[in-house]
């Protein structure tokens, strides 16, 4: 699977679930897995942080 | 068979954690997300598939507050309750309540307008440690050590100007060795506890690079902490404290939605187990 951004091949774990934030290498683009079955993943813009995040 | 649902928005290695564990146990696990949640005036507890008890286990607080209320009002058993988690979930609540329930902490002083804090900072003196009200992972944290840091720090809250930042959090900086202690706390018992050291800056947060290292639960940790617990309403906490040299120890904050990643690596006790199974007790009382 490539980085919807820069194209750049991303490394998707096979235990990765939905719900699960992958980061691209090259260009630091945050994805979140939207969508998994089998081999197929989806990704969607992950949100960015905010203010009110953490513990 | 006991069913329990983990609600999330960023799936982290905590609440895959807590879903491996949830099964291993037997129960009947699901896990959802709550940004794709809908809830009207309406629903039903039947209405979904929520099981005896939720783990709200959402990162950003707002959201999962909301939820929370959603589901107690679908009278469906949460952990945390809603109470509790506003009770964290904002530095000058937490404050009072600790206080209020004599736990030993800090002494802070609250500004509702920033020439109030300028006022403030004159009669008490640098250096002061300003907090935001809300939010996580020592961002915005920050050593007033003059003049010049603090006017900076108020003139840039004028700029954001964002509802929390005519809230003004100021606390004495409190003298201890580099390095705060985390607990984490359930059902008002300590299970375990890491030390959090800076790496250089005063600032001691894992998120920001600190190395976590076990720490021994003394008799008084363990005191603190279940009055720290029992201050906010219980259920599954993160108390962080500070060895205070004047003072002895002192909790500065107890955190909602509690990370162990680093913790569950090193502790004697399987935290996300100790979880799963308080939760579902919880349930059955
Ligand atoms: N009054 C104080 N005196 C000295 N150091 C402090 C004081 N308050 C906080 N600190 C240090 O600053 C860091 C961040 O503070 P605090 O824990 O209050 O922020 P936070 O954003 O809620 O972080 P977290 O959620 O990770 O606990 C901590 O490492 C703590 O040790
Ligand atoms: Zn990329």
């Amino acid at each position: 699977m490539n980085c919807p951004e820069c194209d750049a091949s991303l490394n998707i774990p096979d235990d990765a679930a939905v719900g699960e934030i992958v980061s691209c290498p090259d260009c630091g683009a945050d994805f979140e897995i939207s969508k998994k079955e089998g081999v197929n993943v989806e990704l969607k813009q992950a949100e960015t942080v905010g203010e009110d995040w953490g513990e | 068979m006991s069913k329990i649902c983990i609600v999330f928005d960023r799936l982290r290695s905590e609440e895959k954690m807590l879903e491996k564990q949830a099964i291993e146990l037997g129960h009947n696990t699901t896990m959802l997300d709550a940004k794709i949640t809908q809830f009207n005036t309406d629903s039903q507890k039947n209405d979904y598939d929520f099981g005896n008890v939720v783990l709200e286990r959402c990162i950003s607080y707002f959201r999962g507050l909301h939820f929370t209320a959603c589901l107690e009002f679908l009278d469906v058993p949460v952990i945390n309750k809603f109470v509790v988690a506003s009770n964290c979930g904002n530095k000058l609540i937490m404050s009072l309540c600790l206080k209020k329930n004599n736990v030993p902490t800090p002494k802070t002083y609250f500004s509702f307008s920033a020439d109030a804090a300028k006022e403030n900072l004159e009669k008490v003196g640098f250096p002061l440690v300003l907090k935001p009200v809300i939010g996580s992972w020592g961002r915005g944290v920050i050593q007033l050590k003059d003049n010049d840091t603090a006017e900076a720090m108020f003139e840039l809250r004028e700029l954001t100007n964002g509802p929390h930042d005519r809230i003004f959090y100021l606390q004495e900086l409190v003298k201890r060795p580099p390095r705060d202690i985390r607990v984490i706390t359930v059902g008002d018992q300590a299970i375990a506890a890491m030390y959090r050291k800076s790496s250089g800056g005063f600032k001691t947060n894992i998120a920001l690079g600190a190395e976590p290292e076990l720490c021994d639960i003394t008799k008084e940790i363990e005191d603190v902490c279940v009055k720290a617990s029992q201050a906010v309403g219980g259920g599954i906490l993160g108390v962080d404290l500070m060895e205070d040299e004047k003072n002895g120890l002192v909790v500065h904050e107890v955190n909602n939605t509690v990370e162990f990643k680093g913790l569950a690596k090193v502790a004697k006790k399987n935290i996300p187990k100790e979880m799963v199974e308080f939760a579902l007790n919880s349930t059955r009382k």
